[in-house]
């Protein structure tokens, strides 16, 4: 596929998002309670601004933070706070939340209005982050260091993990949102060449943006994973490299997620913060998959029943996100968070992981690290303990995309080593 | 309701096993194994059969003294392994010494390196090389295809008395030889399929040929007689190729094969031995450790090679 843009490496998992794509999304149903966990982005955990007993209202901020890499969170229905306390989160760790009982107002807070002056602030004050799955805090990555310049900013709508269709209906259906969020990080970063890289497999939303926007160049994809990692789309669009441990600034580029700009347009458009999101809830045997908007906060559960559960046997797995890279969740009861992209539902032949055997050393790990790593010595190293090792074999420049442990053919758990690696290594 | 599982990322996992890697090279090796019977008659397949079965049976003996579970993968590789050592052999050899033969390539070659995925030779080559050492007579005495009457290969006809075989009758394989190795068009289809499936790696067997070809250039050899002659073909596709003994990285692939044919036409042409291909891919298996750490090529965003 010489005519489409790719990186090296790479795979090609079954895609599954034939169970959602062609569905419009829709508004979930308004929660009765929602459970808005004061860390829900890469950086520092907020302060909670509000205490039990107290009313709050729609967009109203409730926690923030004065560190520089933070976001602060909003409430997402108005209603009064029931507790200020950790609760489970979709990583499994406990962290301080705000739970608010709803009044079924749905009021909304005074004064929210466009928002006038400094546009970064604004996205700041509205708690903007990657919508994309990271949740790295938008603001900092929209403001450069002062003696660099970009010249390309990359719209990121690979959507390369399977079964997520989010970002795909966003791009159908909220087209003039993201338009207008891509218009106005233009103007912040000062950059005039505009990509916009879309994967081959989302044909119609090609066609739509091809048609529709002057002076955005519009890049296909090939349809592989992870075609969606930032450094990768980069090398795709761009031919760039960003460098081993750098940031996509020192090669002149910016990446942003299609949601992310959809949810500036909304902020600057009419002020309201970051409270609610698209979430694919899809699973092969769910009764009826769906793309819904979700409330900040919603519980897996109350959305999981929305889509009428599943049709064979049991749940026995649930993750956040997608299924290369999301979470497996210790519990239903866990809030939708910013960035929750996906909500994928498996039953018991799904949920079974075939144990690992020792490695044959076939290489296939190795062909496909988009990378360049050899993630079989990675895995051999955090298995015995050589975190040294793993560090000079290149373990920091893993991006954690877990196609190596897709492809291993003795089902080696190796992202995972890696991962250990990694944290161990930062621990020194 | 019960309990949710909690598992690392990702949760999807390709279909692919080793057991349906290993199924694919015998799949790949059904061509050769009925020509070898074609040629070879009821000798070859009781040598094949009762070195198959003493590997698998092996290989389950020493899992169950290491006290280690005796997994699928186990079982096909040894199966895999015992074809391949019979296929390298004469169907004159007898029945015990190829007994002896798989002892030696899944407790020595195998096991004692620690089993699957551990040894740092090639077992069936390893085993081949210990045969030929103890039994030289006996490992260079052939027999004429459709007949019971002692033959020589066309590697020794040349080497011994300067003959070269007519290109057609190699390229069929009904003349002298190891049982799996003569019929070259037998093994091209196996391999073809290997390349297809993706079983194995075009990059070993490429750099393998292309290094005979030219070092055939240069020492004046003929080409196509040497593509075809002895165990080239078998060796190229089904042996150099085992993952197992063979570098992980790309860079590493293409010195390994290029070094295999290297070493193969120092030996047959300058060598005591006719041919090359088993001590060849032994010698460069012992430093495929070394083509992983020096070969590992450039990592993202590196401008140079990483070196450990």
């Amino acid at each position: 596929m010489f005519w489409l843009k790719s990186f090296k490496g790479g795979i090609h998992p079954k895609y599954h998002k034939e169970l959602t794509n062609f569905k419009p999304i829709e508004e979930a149903e308004y929660p009765s309670k929602v459970v808005i966990p004061l860390l829900q982005h890469t950086g520092a955990l907020c302060e909670p601004l509000v205490k039990p007993g107290d009313y709050v209202k729609v967009g109203q901020k409730i926690g923030d933070s004065n560190k520089y890499i933070s976001a602060p969170v909003h409430a997402s229905i108005s209603g009064t706070v029931k507790a200020v306390e950790p609760r489970l989160c979709f990583t499994g760790a406990m962290v301080n939340s705000v739970e608010i009982e709803s009044d079924s107002k749905k009021e909304i807070l005074d004064g929210i209005s466009p928002p006038k002056g400094d546009v970064i602030s604004a996205i700041k004050e509205a708690g903007i982050v990657g919508m994309g799955g990271a949740a790295f805090p938008t603001h900092v990555k929209l403001s450069l260091p002062k003696d660099k310049k970009i010249d390309a900013l990359i719209i990121n709508g690979a959507e390369c993990e399977p079964y997520l269709t989010c970002d795909h209906r966003t791009m159908l259906e909220d087209a003039y949102l993201i338009v207008y969020g891509i218009e106005t990080a233009k103007k912040v970063l000062s950059v005039s060449n505009i990509f916009f890289g879309i994967e081959s497999n989302k044909k119609d939303a090609i066609k739509f943006f091809r048609e529709r926007i002057p002076g955005i160049k519009l890049v296909k994809l090939e349809t592989k994973y992870p075609q969606g990692g930032e450094r990768q789309l980069i090398k795709a669009v761009l031919g760039r490299e960003v460098p081993s441990g750098g940031l996509p600034y020192e090669v002149g580029a910016v990446v942003l997620n299609v949601g992310t700009c959809a949810q500036i347009a909304k902020t600057m458009k009419t002020g309201m913060p970051v409270v609610d999101r698209v979430v694919t809830v899809t699973g092969k045997y769910l009764k009826e998959p769906k793309n819904l908007r979700v409330r900040i906060g919603t519980s897996f559960t109350e959305l999981i029943n929305q889509c009428g559960g599943v049709t064979k046997g049991e749940i026995k797995k649930v993750i956040a996100g997608g299924p290369m890279m999301g979470f497996a969740v210790p519990s239903l009861d866990v809030p939708v968070v910013k960035g929750t992209s996906g909500i994928l539902v498996m039953t018991e032949e799904e949920a079974k992981v075939p144990d690992p055997e020792s490695c044959v050393r076939c290489g296939k790990c190795v062909d496909i690290c988009p990378q360049y790593l050899m993630p079989n010595f990675l895995g051999d190293y955090a298995e015995n303990g050589k975190f040294d090792k793993a560090q000079k074999y290149g373990a920091l420049d893993c991006i954690e995309c877990g196609a190596c442990s897709y492809v291993c053919a003795s089902k080696r758990h190796l992202v995972q080593l890696i991962k250990l690696a990694k944290t161990e290594i930062a621990k020194k | 309701m019960s309990k949710l599982i909690v598992t690392p990322a990702p949760h999807i996992k390709d279909s692919d096993t080793v057991s349906k890697q290993m199924r694919n090279v015998f799949i790949a090796l059904i061509p050769a194994l009925i020509a070898s019977v074609i040629f070879f008659g009821t000798n070859a397949l009781v040598v094949i059969i009762t070195t198959v079965l003493s590997s698998v049976l092996f290989e389950v003996i020493i899992l169950k003294i290491r006290k280690k579970a005796i997994k699928k993968s186990d079982i096909s590789s040894s199966a895999l392994t015992g074809l391949l050592l019979a296929f390298c052999v004469s169907s004159f050899m007898p029945w015990w010494i190829m007994i002896l033969a798989s002892f030696i390539a899944i407790a020595v070659a195998k096991h004692a390196f620690g089993g699957l995925g551990f040894n740092i030779f090639n077992p069936a080559l390893a085993a081949r090389a210990f045969i030929l050492a103890s039994w030289p007579v006996l490992m260079t005495t052939w027999l004429a295809p459709y007949a019971a009457i002692t033959s020589a290969t066309p590697l020794e006809l040349l080497k011994e008395n300067g003959i070269s075989a007519d290109y057609l009758t190699m390229f069929i394989g009904n003349h002298a030889g190891s049982i799996g190795e003569t019929s070259a068009i037998a093994l091209l289809i196996g391999a073809l399929y290997l390349l297809v499936t993706r079983t194995i790696d075009f990059r070993v067997p490429a750099s393998y040929l292309i290094t005979v070809v030219a070092m055939s250039l240069v020492m004046g050899q003929d080409i196509v007689f040497q593509l075809l002659a002895g165990g080239l073909i078998l060796g190229a596709f089904f042996m150099a190729t085992d993952p197992v003994t063979s570098p992980v990285t790309k860079p590493g692939r293409w010195v390994f094969g290029a070094g295999c044919g290297f070493i193969t036409m120092i030996i047959r042409v300058w060598g005591g031995y006719p041919e090359g291909v088993c001590y060849s891919i032994l010698i460069m298996n012992a430093v495929v450790p070394l083509l992983d750490r020096y070969l590992q090529g450039r990592i993202f965003g590196c401008k140079r090679w990483n070196v450990v």
